[in-house]
């Protein structure tokens, strides 16, 4: 009970906080400097890329090896740096407690553990750009053997010029951060069955909790074989063992296998609570039911279950048996199915809607609209016959920044947007937050569009410097490229016009109520903000998440703790 | 499918429930041992997609001693008893014979890895170090990441041991039981593939 807390101190607050909401700003004011650091690295390739001649302001000359290293940490930072941690960590936890009606999580102070390793990981992962060498620079994937090493008479000798330490240290860092991310889950799905409160059944969760936990579920499942492989790709750097080095008997394919096993649920671990948050801000801005509740929740456990089992569409040439790429073509497409009738659902949730376009529902009705752009581009590379000319060029770039951006970002601005009065007890701006969401959308195309045309002109993603590829640099080609880099350099600058909104509107935005949306679900119930134990009394829920407009009811909006 | 509820509160005045029935450690144990199922699944299948690409993998599995590998099957598998029993002592509230069963299985526990030591010295003396082949990287792979396990259950029920001693935290035993009984089962899988199937 509120009551019986004691109000924690500045360094329980902050700095070594066991309150879940503490814990997830943590996690979200990390993921924002992990999301500067990762942006910050695609200002420098992608300056590269338009002018390769000119040094990089701030920066200086880009060579090869700073280049491929520029690259590697920008997915690696954006995929396990900024999407995780924002979607599932930061929201995770703001949210589950509040919309079970709990007073915290089940394990607090695993949570706070949780929150630490995850912190010491990001710390490693940026040392490692100023160890000798450099930091990674074989890809996010860390196929052998780009980035495999051999040692003979005990001195390592790395394959292609590939980087020793900071390989070793991406490795330490993204372990740390499967263990952080691992636990964290676990406490997720515990809390979840056990501390839901009175009536709230499985069925009577907001989607985002449903979207969190299938997540964590996914992930917690998936995640195992590439301990496995990294322990063994570390092995085979630093002791000499050669599971993946065809020279000692090893297979490198292999750890395809294992990386694409986790590689690919975990694309749904990072769209899933996008998608969760955006079901549950359509039905609050239109005032209706979300469309098709528990086919979703059947829907998203079979997308599930499907995502085990499509893995080696990502290794389509890789040599691998063209009658098993025929079978992973198959499962690939049967995703299609789910994520249609989610997206049907998002849609048909609007349709005889009062819609409001409000910041959050600006965010979750454009994320919703981008999404399809990149599920759509993705049957052309799930089909091995048309990957085969796809496969590793800029097309594949568009395709896979049209389904992660508006996932983490476009999902991250909506629920940030959507639950800061609930989350810091003031408002946003609501004219920067539309002028921020309007040139990111403008912004975003911009950079994304031009790269589906460079690719289907046959332009290769791995190559930093095309003027040895006369046929392939045409003026046209070129001026996309730099297209695409003027629109990232406007999408970075409007970045800025979201800090200073967020924190200003922290620091002295108007007041927020308790529920200044309307809404139906339990945060809602609690003070904005919430204090230290949620909420003031116990709750019950009578209903749904999503009543809104229910014939008969006094008012557009049937809370479920209100009988 | 409304929620059952049988709110519980703690000492700090913290509301814990259990609408499942079973409690959070216990249902975390499950969630962190469905994930270990993966990474043990992830190096095992690995190894046995190698042991069939290579046939000569066969020569190397000769050498892996397969009555040390028994007698250590054999000292898990009594360990599980004691560990069985510590758990039915917690469920009387004996918490200090609970502790008695608990420090045995651990002395099991050390006696596996003392085993499985000389048994490494014995083999890496003889030259089937790690570097031999990717056979013999496996072997010590798999059943270093398994004792690495076993030292993991030796500490955790050490300090269940700890508390259970004085009667505190009894459901403790239970749940690092289930994670010993766990570990002792992959070496039942890790046996037959290292040692037996020559």
């Amino acid at each position: 009970m509120g009551s019986s807390h004691h109000e924690p101190t500045f360094t329980e607050k902050y700095i070594f906080p066991l309150d879940h909401k503490n814990i997830g700003l943590q996690y979200l004011l990390t993921a924002m400097f992990m999301a500067c650091v990762g942006g910050f690295l695609a200002y420098v390739f992608r300056m590269k890329l338009a002018w390769a001649d000119a040094p990089v302001p701030l920066v200086g000359d880009v060579d090869g090896g700073l280049y491929n290293s520029m690259v590697t940490m920008h997915g690696t930072v954006m995929i396990f740096w900024v999407a995780m941690p924002t979607l599932i960590a930061a929201f995770g936890n703001f949210l589950i407690p509040l919309m079970i009606g709990a007073d915290d999580m089940a394990f607090p102070r695993l949570n706070r553990l949780s929150y630490q390793i995850f912190l010491l990981s990001a710390i490693i992962l940026i040392a490692s750009f100023f160890v000798p060498g450099g930091s990674a620079s074989g890809a996010w994937t860390f196929y052998p053997p780009l980035n495999s090493s051999k040692i003979v008479d005990g001195v390592v000798e790395m394959h292609n010029g590939g980087v020793y330490w900071g390989g070793n240290l991406w490795i330490l860092a993204v372990a740390l951060e499967f263990a952080s991310f691992l636990l964290g889950g676990i406490n997720f799905m515990t809390t979840t069955l056990n501390l839901r409160t009175k009536g709230m059944g499985l069925f009577q969760m907001p989607m985002s909790l449903w979207m969190i936990n299938i997540a964590s579920l996914v992930f917690a499942l998936s995640v195992g074989p590439l301990v496995a492989g990294a322990i063994m790709m570390l092995s085979d750097r630093m002791v000499g063992t050669g599971f993946f080095n065809p020279e000692l008997g090893g297979d490198p394919v292999l750890f395809q296998h294992l990386f694409w096993f986790f590689g690919h649920p975990e694309v749904y671990v990072v769209l899933l609570p996008a998608l969760g948050f955006f079901a549950d801000i359509i039905p609050v801005f239109a005032r209706k039911p979300f469309f098709g509740y528990r086919i979703v929740v059947y829907f998203t456990l079979f997308l599930g279950a499907l995502s085990f089992i499509v893995w080696a569409h990502h290794q389509f040439q890789a040599g691998i048996d063209p009658r098993m790429a025929n079978y992973f073509t198959i499962t690939t497409i049967i995703i299609s199915i789910p994520f249609g009738v989610m997206l049907f659902a998002l849609i048909l949730s609007l349709y005889g809607g009062s819609i409001r376009f409000t910041v959050p529902m600006l965010w979750a009705i454009s994320g919703v609209a981008e999404f399809l752009v990149g599920g759509i581009t993705g049957i052309h590379l799930g089909t091995s016959a048309s990957d085969i000319y796809f496969h590793d060029n800029y097309f594949v770039v568009a395709h896979f920044h049209y389904t992660l951006f508006p996932a983490t970002f476009f999902g991250a601005f909506a629920a940030i947007t959507f639950w800061f009065p609930k989350w810091f007890g003031r408002h946003l701006n609501e004219g920067l937050g539309k002028l921020h969401w309007m040139l990111t959308v403008v912004f975003f195309n911009g950079i994304f569009i031009p790269l589906f045309i460079t690719g289907l002109n046959g332009q290769h993603r791995r190559i930093y410097d095309y003027k040895a590829w006369d046929e392939m640099n045409t003026p046209a080609q070129h001026n996309l490229n730099v297209i695409a880099t003027i629109c990232l350099l406007g999408l970075l600058a409007t970045q800025l016009v979201f800090l200073l909104n967020f924190f200003r509107s922290w620091a002295s935005g108007p007041k927020a109520t308790a529920n200044p949306y309307n809404a139906t679900t339990l945060e809602w119930a609690a003070a904005s903000p919430p204090p230290h134990g949620n909420f003031d009394k116990v709750l019950t829920v009578y209903r749904g998440p999503h009543e809104y407009s229910v014939p008969g009811a006094k008012e557009d909006f049937s809370p479920q703790w209100i009988q | 499918m409304s929620a059952l509820t049988n709110d519980m509160r703690t000492a700090t005045g913290v509301i814990t429930r259990s609408n499942t029935g079973i409690p959070s450690s216990r249902l975390a144990m499950w969630f962190l041992l469905g994930g270990e199922v993966l990474i043990f699944g992830g190096l095992l299948v690995s190894y046995m997609m190698g042991r069939l690409a290579h046939p000569e993998w066969a020569e190397e599995a000769h050498h892996t001693a397969t009555t040390i590998g028994f007698i250590n099957a054999i000292i898990l598998l009594t360990s599980d008893l004691f560990v069985v029993m510590a758990h039915a002592d917690a469920q009387r509230k004996d918490g200090a014979s609970a502790a008695k069963n608990i420090m045995i299985t651990v002395a099991l526990g050390l006696a596996f890895l003392v085993i499985k030591g000389f048994e490494y010295s014995h083999e890496i003396s003889a030259g089937l170090t790690i570097h031999k082949s990717v056979f013999w990287a496996y072997y010590y792979l798999i059943t270093g990441i398994h004792g690495s396990h076993i030292v993991v259950g030796i500490i955790a029920l050490t300090l269940v041991a700890r508390t259970a001693k004085r009667g505190e935290q009894l459901q403790r035993v239970e749940t690092a039981g289930i994670y010993w009984h766990f570990v002792d089962m992959v070496w039942l899988i890790v046996f037959p593939l290292l040692y037996i199937a020559k």
